[in-house]
């Protein structure tokens, strides 16, 4: 009996809900923890870091403006999807980080979990981190947290799936979209996460995923002066691209998330991963009677 | 070859030949509608697919680096920068005036847009906002942009912009009269307007491309407003689907070229509506380059009517200067 014949998958980047090839036409090899070839994945170029920052900003208005409570049925969708595509994560994640079965298990059904965590989050960050201030004047005073804008986040080198979860789950929770630099060695997982958001009712743009040399496409997207903030986890590995990239960031007062040393994806994250990318708004209402004029003055 | 047979050939590929070649044919081809007609039907057929594919392959030019700042400029200094909306205001006009003016105001070597294009009624705001700069003032008029209105109606609407200052005139064909054939009163209209525009401003007669249907009428169109007398053929009001393409541009650049060959006019082209980045508005440079020739890269003989076009400018020349790409937080929101 012949064998039959391997049918490859193309792996694409995922960018304002398409799946396009690199703009630059490039590829590189993506291998196993052993060093075995497993797909060659696409290596991005500026030109699509620019792109995925337009499609950002086209989605930040409808996501930002969509209610809490839809943006948490949406991170739910992404856990359901998640979970029907669960084997096909297990086998990815312990090919790219060398883990057998059962870790490999573990990590995919926490980074499912992480989903439904982030999920609950949504319509309720705003009572943790808003409310009504005390004010000694007839008003209401009342602080709400804003999405701060286009998040780029450099997800994890070492995680390559749970880190990554971890990292931009928070991002869109409340509201920002995002730019996510898989990890360089293994980006295999984070691509394919990309066709899981494809099909989650989650609107094209407000994740946008790129594989390739995270140097490469870091810089121009630290110093890109339509991204409001970066997330530096995926710099942790290196002390000088991180300097470097705060630098760039800084000429446009860009939020920076400094790298935190992280031991273990799977604890409870907290939320200051979420408060990291919102702003606070605060508003002042005039109270009681209202004058001929129409206000209470 | 003998006379005989040579003419023999003449008449058998005549309609190849690019154009009618006597001077002598266009000043009486207005002389009366069926010369008119006879004109602008003999006028060759337009190939179609070689003229997509011709505009396409010139869209495919890479420009970069130095040619790529030039280009820039060139275009910001085309740039006819428009609004005419209902919604329109003294203060919205007034803000424009002072963008056309001065793009970006973070960086004094950007140069200034050729004009302003407003309604007839915002001229005087529009000329003091761009007082003693190079930015002229265009107006819309004839009952833009359905042109469905009485000629008497047109020409006061002409006369009331003239008088209020404007440097130009953007006038709307009636394209109802031009597609049931009716040439000669298309004709006589412009040379009205033409007219009502003085010696003081220039005149730009809009065809609305979309609406003629096929190339060959836009070629026609083309060919008659420059025997009217238009200083500017332009192809749309950017008031519906179908507005500015590379390929109906490249059309008129074309007639454009034929028109200076055969009468030593020189004509200028503005295509508008739709042309919304750099990238777009560079392709358009080159196929005026490649096609009528350089003569027409100055905003004297070719613009764009254009509005959020010169915010993606600005920002791909900020991108050039400073290395980091820009972002619509650094332009104006009109």
């Amino acid at each position: 009996m012949s064998d039959r014949l391997s049918v490859f998958k193309t792996y694409k980047l995922y960018v304002g809900g398409k799946f396009p090839r690199s703009e630059s036409g490039r590829v590189y090899e993506v291998t196993d923890s052993k060093g075995k070839w497993l797909a060659n994945a696409p290596l991005s170029s500026r030109k699509d870091a620019r792109d995925a920052v337009v499609a950002a900003r086209k989605a930040f208005g409808g996501w930002s403006g969509a209610t809490a409570y839809n943006r948490g049925q949406i991170l739910y969708r992404i856990a359901e999807m998640l979970e029907g595509r669960r084997a096909q994560f297990v086998h990815e994640v312990a090919d790219a980080e060398g883990l057998s079965k059962s870790k490999a298990t573990e990590q995919v059904d926490a980074a499912i979990d992480r989903w439904v965590w982030y999920a609950g989050w949504t319509d309720k960050i705003a009572q943790v981190v808003g409310g009504g201030n005390p004010v000694a004047g007839p008003y209401f005073n009342l602080s709400s947290p804003e999405p701060t804008g286009v998040v780029t986040v450099l997800a994890p080198q070492k995680s390559s799936f749970l880190g990554l979860v971890s990292v931009l789950a928070p991002v869109i929770a409340t509201g920002n979209t995002a730019i996510v630099i898989a990890s360089e060695k293994s980006p295999l997982p984070a691509l394919s996460l990309g066709e899981v958001l494809a099909t989650s009712d989650l609107p094209g743009g407000v994740v946008n995923v790129l594989s390739g040399r995270t140097a490469e496409i870091a810089t121009p997207l630290a110093a890109h002066q339509d991204v409001n903030a970066i997330d530096l986890a995926g710099a942790g590995t290196d002390d000088g691209l991180a300097k470097e990239l705060e630098i760039a960031a800084a000429d446009n007062l860009k939020r920076v998330l400094r790298p935190q040393p992280v031991d273990d994806w799977s604890a409870t994250p907290g939320i200051d991963r979420m408060t990291a990318f919102l702003e606070t708004k605060t508003v002042w209402h005039p109270t009681g009677s209202l004058g001929a004029s129409g206000s209470g003055y | 070859m003998s006379a005989g047979v040579y003419s023999c050939y003449a008449r058998r590929y005549a309609r190849l030949v690019t154009m009618p070649t006597t001077a002598h044919t266009l000043t009486d081809v207005a002389a009366s509608e069926s010369t008119l007609r006879r004109f602008l039907h003999g006028l060759p057929g337009v190939d179609a697919v070689g003229l997509e594919a011709r505009a396409a392959s010139l869209g495919t030019r890479s420009i970069k680096t130095t040619a790529k700042a030039y280009a820039i400029d060139l275009a910001i200094s085309m740039v006819d920068l428009t609004t005419l909306e209902g919604a329109d205001t003294p203060g919205k006009v007034r803000a424009l005036g002072a963008k056309a003016v001065r793009p970006d105001p973070t960086d004094r070597t950007a140069p200034a847009t050729a004009a302003v294009c407003v309604y007839p009624d915002m001229v005087a705001t529009a000329k003091e906002a761009v007082a003693g700069s190079s930015v002229k003032v265009a107006s819309v008029a004839t009952a833009f942009p359905a042109g469905r209105a009485a000629l008497s109606v047109k020409l006061a609407d002409v006369r009331d912009a003239v008088a209020a200052g404007a440097d130009e005139i953007d006038m709307v064909i009636d394209r109802g009269a031009f597609l049931a054939g009716n040439y000669m009163k298309v004709y006589d209209e412009i040379v009205a307007v033409k007219e009502a525009c003085g010696a003081s401003a220039r005149l730009k007669v809009i065809f609305e491309t979309g609406e003629l249907s096929t190339y060959d009428n836009i070629r026609r169109a083309s060919w008659l407003g420059m025997i009217a007398g238009a200083d500017f053929i332009k192809t749309s009001t950017g008031k519906v689907a179908v507005n500015a393409t590379p390929a109906n541009t490249l059309l008129m650049l074309e007639a454009v070229r034929d028109f200076r060959a055969q009468t030593g006019v020189q004509v200028g082209v503005k295509p508008a509506g739709g042309i919304r980045t750099t990238k777009d508005a560079v392709k358009f440079l080159v196929l005026v380059n490649e096609t009528a020739g350089e003569d027409w890269l100055d905003n004297h003989w070719f613009r764009f009517g254009a509005s959020s076009l010169l915010n993606d400018l600005l920002m791909q020349r900020q991108k050039l200067a400073t290395g980091r790409y820009s972002g619509p937080d650094y332009v104006t929101v009109d």
